[in-house]
This record gives structure tokens, sequence and C-alpha cells, in this order.
């Protein structure tokens, strides 16, 4: 009994970190949003400090847990989806101060906001209390897998970026947004790079799932080669210029769509309620 | 003791009465000596700008100080020049010199070009010891006023001459302009315009093709770049970037069926065209194809007018904010100033 409480302590302040971070995004996005629509002046550095504040929570929380449970915390439903969030924070950090897109994070922050939320909602089971011998093949495989899950988001987010942007350059009325969102060609190139980084870190993800030693589940297979294949193709596309940048970056939404529709098939479809 | 503000500007005299109250740079420091000499005046210092010559004093004075004050510095006054005079006194000269520094004031408001010249007029005056506790006060609050506007609010957002829009457009575009390949199509003055706009943002590879291969060198020559034979700009059309045409041509001179065949060797990189001619030299047409950006005259300058109407729409929070900083200002003269004076916001009979 003494034991159970302790734990259940544990557990409550390790997910205190995850909420911590949902404050930090909801700041920014609402901060962001109100700067957009009332067209006031945007501190870039609040919102950048808000979501760096946010990445700091999530990743005490993946430490933490990590800890607990004597591996990468992609357990259950819960753990995944914040370490989805985690990574497309993670990338937009990276990625997003390098090429001047700072507004990326006016849509990632929601996006990880709502990410948050689900995960909180969803089940997250109690932690087995003792430790199961670590499968590196296993941890390469989901880790890899839901990194490049943020980068794919990313470039997803780049995407619409840049048909918002091109629909309002061949309009001829661009609005104020217009003028605070990164160039077309630097959305253009950003949305390249997080395609290609997402694409490597997918494969690699995707290759090591076969070593994990166990049963395998074609479904599962069929779905993420399907995902594969598709972002195989608009880099190919890409490198080969047989598509134009409007065809990449509405490419780029509609294969996140279908990744995010592969999350649900293997949540569904599994005969299992985790992403193993 | 109290602060007045008189002169003229774009809003009170036209530029043939403005041009001959102008101070110019170099007679600044003769003007701010003599200013010194004058009776009652503790104070004085003198911004002077193609659009306003406007003196900022203070001292003990029974009467305006301004018509006075005119006649012994320009001489002899024209018949009716009084009238182009404005007057200001206290709190209505505070918030017309914060208005000033904020560009509220200027042609075009939220320019920003004013705000140097006021910090330059400031350090002539300083450099002339014309200046005290009063003035320097009043102009160092100014900075901060201008600054504060200009970053809080949307002012000075957009740009409102045609050649700025569209290189705002390209820059949205193509982010950095240095790298860009910038072909000119004529050599008049709208082209002129729209090169230096480029050159300024910093546009190296500018290319300027004309009928008169002359008049496309003796522009390159001001602006910089290279001239080509008219007869060549096709050959160069592959790398280009952007494209300006302001020919006087009297048909189109690129068209959806000429331009197709070059966007296949482009491999889907961006064109922004510019059609600054009229009659117009791109068909429309080509705005529907994949990666072209075209825009006219009519759509740049639709562009101006949205911005300069979100600029007068953003002018009431400008107000707000400035009068703001005009009590804070009388606050601090209550504080430390003697008692005599009261800068209360009163307009001098005639102003």
């Amino acid at each position: 009994m003494h034991l159970d409480f302790l734990s259940s302590l544990i557990f409550a302040s390790d997910r205190l970190w995850v909420w911590l971070a949902l404050y930090g995004f909801s700041l920014a996005s609402a901060y962001s949003a109100y700067s957009l629509v009332t067209g006031k002046f945007m501190a870039p550095r609040l919102t950048f400090g808000l979501i760096s504040a946010g990445f700091v929570c999530q990743t005490l929380f993946l430490v933490d847990r990590g800890h607990q449970i004597g591996r990468c915390p992609i357990t259950n439903f819960f753990e995944l989806l914040v370490f989805l969030g985690w990574s497309m924070i993670l990338i937009y950090l990276l990625i997003g101060s390098s090429y001047r897109l700072s507004l990326l994070g006016v849509i990632t922050a929601p996006f990880v906001s709502v990410l948050n939320i689900w995960a909180l909602l969803a089940s997250d089971h109690p932690l087995r209390t003792g430790h199961q011998p670590v499968n590196p093949w296993l941890e390469t495989h989901t880790s890899f897998s839901i990194v490049a899950c943020g980068a794919f988001a990313l470039a997803g987010v780049a995407g619409l970026m840049y048909l918002f942007q091109e629909r309002q350059l061949k309009t001829r009325k661009p609005g104020s947004i217009f003028f605070r969102l990164p160039p077309i060609t630097t959305l253009t190139i950003a949305n390249s790079r997080l395609l290609w980084l997402g694409f490597v870190l997918f494969t690699v993800g995707l290759g090591s799932g076969f070593f994990i030693g166990q049963e395998v589940d074609w479904r599962k297979v069929a779905w993420s080669v399907l995902v594969w294949a598709l972002y195989g193709g608009i880099l190919l596309g890409r490198l080969r210029h047989t598509m134009g940048a409007k065809w990449i970056a509405t490419l780029s939404i509609i294969a996140f769509s279908l990744l995010l529709s592969v999350f649900w098939g293997i949540r569904f479809i599994s005969d299992s309620p985790t992403v193993r | 003791m109290s602060i007045y503000c008189f002169g003229l500007s774009h809003q009170t005299a036209a530029v043939d009465v403005r041009e001959r109250f102008a101070i110019p740079e170099s007679a600044l420091p003769d003007a701010l000596g003599r200013l010194k000499t004058m009776p009652g005046l503790a104070e004085g210092l003198i911004v002077s700008t193609c659009n306003r010559t406007e003196f900022y004093v203070t001292g003990e004075f029974r009467d305006s100080p301004a018509l006075a004050f005119f006649e012994s510095f320009y001489g002899n006054l024209r018949a009716g020049d009084e009238t182009h005079l404005f007057r200001l006194w206290a709190n209505q000269s505070v918030l017309h010199l914060f208005r000033v520094a904020s560009g509220l004031e200027s042609m075009i408001v939220g320019e920003t070009e004013i705000f140097g010249q006021v910090k330059r007029a400031y350090e002539f005056a300083t450099g002339a010891q014309t200046t005290g506790k009063l003035l320097n006060r009043l102009f160092q609050k100014s900075f901060q006023v201008g600054k504060q506007v200009r970053s809080s609010t949307a002012i000075t957002r957009g740009s409102v001459s045609i050649g700025s829009v569209a290189v705002d457009l390209a820059e949205q575009i193509f982010g950095d302009l240095d790298g860009c390949k910038i072909m000119i199509l004529g050599a008049g003055e709208t082209s002129e315009r729209t090169a230096r706009a480029f050159r300024s943002r910093g546009a190296e590879q500018i290319f300027v093709s004309n009928r008169s291969f002359e008049r496309a060198a003796a522009l390159v020559a001001i602006t910089g770049g290279r001239a080509i034979h008219f007869e060549d700009w096709e050959q160069e059309f592959r790398d280009l970037d952007i494209l300006v045409s302001s020919t006087a041509a009297q048909h189109a001179i690129i068209t959806l069926d000429k331009l197709a065949p070059f966007l296949r060797s482009r491999r889907h990189r961006p064109l922004f065209m510019i059609d600054l001619a009229m009659p117009r030299d791109i068909e429309p047409a080509v705005n529907k194809l994949d990666s072209v950006y075209l825009y006219d005259l009519d759509s740049l300058q639709a562009m101006t007018e949205r911005t300069l109407e979100v600029r007068r729409q953003e002018a009431e929070n400008c107000h707000r904010l400035i009068d703001r900083h005009v009590q804070d200002f009388q606050l601090w003269v209550e504080r430390t100033q003697p008692a005599n004076f009261s800068p209360i916001a009163i307009q001098l009979p005639g102003a």
C-alpha cells in the first residue's frame, strides 16, 4: 500500500512536467494567434522562449520517465504522443532558427499543445516496477520512427505555410500576415530538408524494426512501407525536378495526413495497445 | 518660461514658400548662433527638412515670438508669409514634436526618415550649445516616443511606393536579393527608380536592356549592373529570377506562349515579373503558370493604398500613446521647473 502510494506520487509528478509544457505551448499559441489576428507587434523572442520552456519541461518528463522505466519512454500511447510533440519541438528549435522560420513555431506550438492535451487524456498505464531487458533494436525502431514523424510533421507545416504564401502571391492581395511569414524560397528549402531528415530517420527506424526479433505484424509493415515509398517518391520528384514546389508542399501535407492515419492504424489494427 | 514651436511645413505652405525658409545643414551653425542672441530666449533648436522648417524655443516672451523672430531672422517678409506660419505653445509644442518624430506629421504618414532628421537637428543644437535642461529632456523624450511608436504600432508597416512594394514582394519570394538575377526592360524613369529600389536592398546582378543601348548603358552607369542589347535579353531569361518590364511597346512583348518553353528549363524556380508599362508588356495570363508571379501597376498601386489605409487607421493608436507621453512630460515639467511654468494646452491666437 505504501509502495503504491509512492508510485502514484511519482507517477503524478512526472505528468506535471507535461502539464507545465502544455502551459508553455498554449501561452505561445495564444500570444502568437493574438498577434497575428490583431496585426499587432509580436515579440518573436517571447514565443521562442515559451516554446523553449515547454520543451525543457517535456525533456524533463522524458528523462524522469526514462529513469523510472529504464528505457526510452515510448511504452504507451501517452508517452508516444509526448515523445512525438517533443520531437517536433526539437526539430523546430534546430531547423526553425537556422532558416529564420520563427513563425513555424506559431503553427507548431498549437499543434504540440493539442498533442499534449490528447496525451494527458489518453491512457497512461501504470508503470511496470521491475525493469525488463532492453531491446536496442526496438528502442531504435520506435525512437527514430517518432523523431522522423516530428520532421515530417514540420515538413507538412512548412508545406502549409508555402501554400498559404503562394496563394497570397497569386491572388495579388497579400494580407498583413504574408509579410510576417518566411519567403517561399526559404519555405521550399526548409520543406525539402525536413523531408530528407524525416526520410533518413524513418528509413533507419523502419529498417531496425526488422531486427527486433519479435513476430512481424505485416499490416504495420505494409502501412509503414507505403508511407516510406510515398515520401521517397516526393523526394525523387524533387531531386529530378519533375515536381514543382507547390506539388511537393501539397504532397507533404497529404503524406503527413497518411502518416497520422498510420498511427491510428497501428493503434487500432495492432493486437497490442502500444506501438511495439 | 514655456516652450514655443513655430515655423512652416508641408501642411501650411507650398514648396515655393518652404524653399525660401529652408535652412540647409551648412547654414545651421550660423542660424543657431543668431537664435541664441534673440531677446528673452533661453534655449533654441531648428529642425529644417524639405517638408518643414521648425523652431523650438524656450524663454520668457510676452507674445508669441514667431513673427518677430522670423522678421529678424529672414529679413523682410513678403505679404502673406505670416499666414503660412504655425505657432504652438506649451503642450501643443510638445505634442507636435512627438508627432513629428513619430512620422505622423510627415507627408507620407509613418515614414522614418524624419526621426533621423530630428535627431540630427538635436545634435547640431547641442553642438552649438543652444539647448538646456528643458529642450534636452523634450527631445530625448521625443526619440523615446518615436522609437516606441515605430516598434509597438503598425504605423511604419508596409511600403508606400511602387518600387518598394515590388522589392518587398521580391524579398517574400526569394529572401535575400543579393543572389538574385534581375533584368530591367526599358530605361526610363520608372525603370531607374525600380532599379535603385532593388539596389538599395542588396541586389547585385542587375541587367538593363533597352531598344536604345545607349540609354541602357546610361542607366547602368547610375544604378550599377550590366547593359545588354535588346535583341539579346531573351538569352538571359533562363537564369532570371526577377523581370521588371517598363518599355514603350504598344503590345505585350512577353506572352504565355513565349514564356512556357523557358519555364521547362528553369526547373520550377520562381519567376517574379513586374509589369510597370502602360500599355502592359506582359500578358496577364502568365500569372496562371506554375511558379510565376506577375504584378502590374494596378496590383502594386492597390497594395500601396492598402498600406496607407492601414497606417491611417493605426494613427489613432499612435495618438493615444503619444498623449500619454505628453502627460508624462508635463508631470516632469511640473516637478522640476519653476512654478511660473504653465504648460497648459492652449493654442495661441492665429495658430
